[in-house]
Parts: structure tokens; C-alpha cells; sequence
């Protein structure tokens, strides 16, 4: 690699960073201002003030147990919707790689009739996302009772062509030789699955989990259709509940609601950043 | 300790008329406590002849027994066998011990015998040290060791070794060969081991298995695949530089081949061929002379002939003809249609 010292180019390729930085980090911003005020503060100052208030503690008490407001209105307490939301997104993450590791392993691993038109039959439902699908998908859901609950939260999102893809994609990289070696060894296929690949395929499994944490906890329009029942919605649906249908919005509740909406999947990447560096840097199989 | 036969082993992929046949009838015997070497070109199935011994492959039709017992239809773990790959194929994210001891805890042999057994493999192969360590840190010949320590520890009745000394550098080889070769006389276990390489195959082999596209082409000591190689594929194979297979030089009857190896080529005051000296190489204690035999004037349309001389000899010039005739007793001969040595002659 060519390193060079060129400080005009140095200054503005920090500018235009800068500038991005600002650019996504300002509407994070106003959402943190304006759960630290009151609601009233919001309505009446124009443009509303980017200095935080003093109404903080206030607002994410609101946001998170509900309560009476000023105005008369009541707030639906916002711990159980982040509670659903993380219920769904783990089942939908935890059940996708599940599901995945195990049908790339049969894919991979196992000469069973019409084994290429299988992997095409996944391979094509990348084409079809839940939009799609959504109307024959809510009528099984219906059928099948699972309206207003985890399950029919979580199980129609959990089938993942894409996951599978990647796993595949990880498998054939293992040479053969180490599935010769489990075999001499005497382990059976579900005991070489168990003891090796699952190992091996730990940095993939912790980037697959990170980004479909993230893709359930975001789901909006399925958990719109499936759940009519308050317990049941996700903290994505609370905020939109939060603002549509109330005549005198608590935007300062609304918006603390969409910072807690926001911390679960922030720690999620954090916390799994360690992992992604690994995964990076071992590459040896 | 155990015998391996084979019989008439055959090995298909695909079926019926589409089917392509890759190993053609093998029939040997490999006696108890024996170190076999399978040699041949690649591609020319011994891979695939040791992957069937190992129960990787699925033999299409023959026998294949261990100390007696058919195994064809055996899982390779049901065999009593341990094969040593060229890749080593280490599990990477197991330690040495676990690397060593997994086979052990599958067939749930008890902790503290598991331990014994990795102990003293790791003794013999100087691994003590490094039992802790991941494959990654380690370097090639310590992979290689681990790779025969896990064999070891299964205490297995067969082992079976994929050219498991392709991967390491000359010195590293030359090295472990002899290690390889001492742990044979300490343990004496029946041993199949396939190479490409001839050096690897006439050091280590008791007996050698020379193949060729799919067939076996001789079965001896390397004594014998040298002094009497069976056809002239084992005659140009075995031996670096290749024996002179000589058809239209004269005084060679119609429908012979006469074999003489380089250096058993001398050069004669007089009733000799003719030999247009092309190239030399200079290899240290000896030198190579490449040249025509019994060409025209000029040493064109002659066949290729290498002559190999002691570096004391004095060297021809290039371009300078030599009478150059074989010694008698080291003479070959073979059958120019059929390639098959003839003893008759």
C-alpha cells in the first residue's frame, strides 16, 4: 500500500467525513433534544430549541411505565413493546441461523435425491421478501391460530434463502479432508456437524446474528398485520401508534420512545464488533 | 497387526455405458507389519486405491480385507485403520491434545487412558511441548507430526499415508522420511503409503506397488523394480534420469525394446554406437550427456540417449561423437508391442 502525506487531500477527505457524520448523527440528535423537553416546549417554540431541556427523566419515565399527561391523555407504557421486540427479533435471528446451518449442512454434505432442484427451490425465494408473500403468508398465520402471538411474529420471517446462502458458501470452503478425517475418526454426520462445522462457522454465525437482529427488530409492516392485540406490538409499531390517531402528540414521549427503540440493536453491533474483527482476521479453516 | 488384500479391485464412477473406470483389477498382498509404498504418476489411481482401503471411496467391485475380514461394506472408523492426509486436515480450532484424543473420546475411551495414550504419542513425535497449542501455531513439520500422532494414539491396525511429505521442503522431508522410517521398525504396524515421488518410494518402501493409469504395473522390493523392472513403464518411471528405452539402434532385433539405464551407458574405444554428444549437465558428482544414437553424419534422426558419467571422467565436448556401448549384464529387454519385460532374449 501506497502512503502518502498530502495535506489538502488529508483535510478534505475529513471534511467530507465530517459532513457525513453530521448528516446521519443530526436527526439522532433532535430525537435526544427533544425527549429532553417537554411537550409543550416542542409545540410552541419554532424552530424548536437544540439545546437539551430539563424534562428528561420525565419523558423516558413516560416513554418506558406510561402514565397520565398534562393534556389529558394517557401514554401506553413502552417496556413491554421493547420486551416483544426483543422476544421477535431473537427468535427471528437465533431461529434463522438455526434453520440455515442445518439446511446448508444438508445441502453441502449429502447426496439425497433432487438435491440441486432443493438448493434452487431456496435459492429462489431470495426473489420473494415478506412484502410478496404477505397475503397467502397472514392466511396460513390466520389458519393456523399463531395471530397476536410470538410465533406468528416470528416463524413466517425465519425461513432465510439468504443465510443458507452463506453458509453454503462457508462449507465448501472447509476442505473435504476434514470431514474424511471426522469420518476415520468415527463421528457421524450429526456428531461432525456438532464438534466441527459448528465451531468453524462461529465468526459467520455472529455476523449473520448481528444483521438479522436488526432486520426483525426493524420489521414493521408484518407485525402491523398480524397483531391486533396492544400486549402484542412491537416497540416500532408503539411509536407510530404514539404519534397516528392521538389529537395533541407527546412528541418529547415519541421521540425518548425512538432513542430506547434505538439503544437494542446499537448494543447488538457493539457488542458483536469483537467478533466481526475475528472473523476478519482468521481466516484459517 | 494385520494383512491387507486386495482382489481384483475396481473402481467405477458413474454407470453403465457412460461409466469411467479409473482403477483396473488390483490384486496384492500386503503382509502383516509390511511398509508398502504405492508409486505412480498423478492420475494414475493410488490415491484412489488408498481412499478405498480407508473406506472414503466405495469400491465398485473385488474384495478389499484387513486381517482377514471383508471390508467393503465397512465404515471407514469400523476398519481399524488411520490415515495420515496431505493436508494434514487438523481440526483448527482444537488444541494438539484435542486434535490427538478426539477419535479417542469418540469411541469413549476412558479420560485418563485418552491422556496415557496422547502422552506417549507426544512423546515419541517430540510434541510434549506443543500439546496446548492450535494447528495455526504451529509450522509445517510440527502439523505433520501432529497429523502422525493422531494416527498413533488409535493404535490401529492399518496406517494409510496420503503423500503426507508433499507439503514440507526438501530438507524437512529427507528428515521426517527417516522418522516416518524409524517409527515403522518401533511399532512395526502394516503400513500403505502413496507417493509420487521415487525418492520417497524406493527409501521407505519394502516393497513397492508401481502404478500406471489405473493398473498395476509391478509389485517388488526396490531392489527388484530397479534390477528387473517388470515393463517399460516401471523401466522409465523408477530411476532419475530415466533408463534409455532404445528400438532402432543396431543390433536390437525387430519387435524388441532395449533398456539400458545411464549409468550403465560407457563409453568404448571401438564397437560401439554412435552418439552426437547435444547437451551436458554438470550435477555436482556427475554429469548428464545428452545426445542422438546411432544418427547419421550429423548425429540427426537417432534416438534420444542420456549417458551418465563420474565427474572424474573426462567430459566430451559438444558436438564431439562418442562410440558408446551397454554393459552386457545390465541390459533390459521388453516386448516393443506389449511393453512386458521378456527374459527369453
Amino acid at each position: 500500500m501506497m502512503i502518502e502525506r498530502r495535506p489538502v487531500l488529508d483535510f478534505v477527505a475529513h471534511v467530507v467525513l465530517i459532513v457525513g457524520v453530521c448528516v446521519v448523527a443530526f436527526p439522532v440528535y433532535l430525537a435526544f433534544v427533544a425527549s429532553t423537553q417537554t411537550a409543550s416546549q416542542i409545540a410552541t417554540s419554532h424552530p424548536m430549541s437544540l439545546l437539551p431541556g430539563d424534562n428528561l427523566v420525565n419523558s423516558y419515565r413516560l416513554a418506558l411505565w406510561g402514565g397520565k399527561v398534562e393534556g389529558g391523555g394517557t401514554i401506553a407504557p413502552g417496556w413491554p413493546m421493547l420486551w416483544v421486540s426483543f422476544v421477535t427479533a431473537m427468535s427471528i435471528a437465533l431461529g434463522k441461523i438455526a434453520i440455515s446451518l442445518l439446511s446448508a449442512f444438508a445441502i453441502v454434505y449429502f447426496r439425497f435425491p433432487f438435491r440441486g432442484l432443493v438448493f434452487w427451490l431456496i435459492f429462489i425465494t431470495l426473489m420473494l421478501p415478506v412484502e410478496v408473500r404477505i397475503g397467502p403468508t397472514y392466511e396460513v398465520v390466520s389458519d393456523l391460530k399463531m395471530l397476536n402471538s410470538y410465533a406468528g411474529l416470528a416463524v413466517p420471517l425465519i425461513a432465510s434463502a439468504t443465510a443458507t446462502f452463506l453458509f453454503r458458501q462457508f462449507f465448501l470452503t472447509v476442505p473435504d479432508e476434514l470431514a474424511e478425517a471426522a469420518r476415520i475418526d468415527g463421528a457421524g454426520p450429526m456428531r461432525f456437524f456438532k464438534d466441527i462445522l459448528l465451531p468453524l462457522s462461529k465468526t459467520s454465525m455472529a455476523a449473520l446474528f448481528v444483521i438479522q437482529f436488526i432486520y426483525g427488530w426493524n420489521q414493521y409492516l408484518w407485525p402491523l398485520i398480524v397483531t391486533t392485540s396492544e400486549d402484542m406490538y412491537p416497540i416500532v409499531l408503539g411509536i407510530k401508534r404514539a404519534i397516528f390517531g392521538e389529537i395533541y402528540v407527546e412528541w418529547n414521549v415519541v421521540m425518548a420512545t425512538a432513542i430506547l427503540a434505538m439503544v437494542p440493536p446499537a448494543l447488538v453491533v457493539i457488542l458483536m464488533q469483537k467478533w466481526f474483527v475475528k472473523g476478519l482476521v482468521d481466516t484459517e479453516k | 497387526m494385520a494383512a491387507i488384500q486386495l482382489h481384483n479391485v475396481i473402481k467405477r464412477y458413474g454407470k453403465g455405458p457412460k461409466a469411467n473406470q479409473v482403477i483396473h483389477g488390483v490384486s496384492a498382498e500386503v503382509q502383516d507389519g509390511e511398509f508398502v509404498v504405492i508409486v505412480g504418476p498423478s492420475g494414475c489411481g493410488k490415491s484412489t486405491l488408498l481412499r478405498m482401503v480407508a473406506g472414503l471411496e466405495e469400491v465398485t467391485d473385488g474384495t478389499i480385507s484387513i486381517g482377514g475380514r471383508v471390508v467393503n461394506q465397512l465404515e471407514p472408523a469400523e476398519r481399524d485403520i488411520a490415515m495420515v492426509f496431505q493436508n494434514y486436515a487438523l481440526y483448527p480450532h482444537m488444541s494438539v491434545f484435542e486434535n490427538m484424543a478426539y477419535g479417542l473420546k469418540i469411541k469413549k475411551v476412558p479420560a485418563q487412558e485418552i491422556k496415557t495414550r496422547v502422552d506417549k504419542a507426544a512423546q515419541i513425535l517430540e510434541l510434549g511441548a506443543l500439546l496446548q497449542r492450535k494447528p495455526r501455531e504451529l509450522s509445517g513439520g510440527q502439523r505433520q507430526r501432529v497429523a502422525m500422532g493422531r494416527a498413533i494414539v488409535r493404535q490401529p491396525q492399518v496406517f494409510l499415508f496420503d503423500e503426507p511429505l508433499s507439503n514440507l521442503d526438501a530438507k524437512l522431508r529427507a528428515q521426517t522420511r527417516l522418522e516416518i522410517e524409524k517409527l515403522h521398525r518401533e511399532l512395526g504396524i502394516t503400513s500403505l503409503f502413496v507417493t509420487h515421488d521415487q525418492v520417497e518410494a524406493m527409501t521407505l518402501a519394502q516393497r513397492m506397488i508401481v502404478m500406471n493409469a489405473g493398473r498395476m504395473e509391478q509389485f517388488g522390493t526396490p531392489e527388484e523394480v530397479y534390477h528387473r523392472p517388470a515393463t517399460t513403464f516401471v523401466a522409465s518411471f523408477i530411476g532419475s534420469p530415466p533408463m534409455n528405452l532404445l528400438e532402432r539402434a543396431p543390433g536390437i532385433p525387430q519387435g524388441l525394446v532395449l533398456g539400458v539405464r545411464p549409468e550403465h551407458l560407457r563409453v568404448v574405444p571401438s564397437d560401439g554406437w554412435r552418439m552426437r554428444v547435444q547437451t551436458i549437465e554438470m550435477l555436482g558428482a556427475e554429469r548428464l550427456v545428452y545426445g542422438h544414437l546411432a544418427g547419421d553424419a550429423d548425429g540427426q534422426g537417432g534416438e534420444w540417449a542420456i549417458l551418465r558419467m563420474h565427474e572424474t571422467e573426462t567430459p566430451p565436448a559438444l558436438g564431439e561423437s562418442l562410440l558408446v556401448a551397454p554393459l552386457q549384464d545390465r541390459v533390459h529387454w521388453f516386448d516393443a508391442s506389449t511393453g512386458l519385460r521378456r527374459d527369453d532374449v
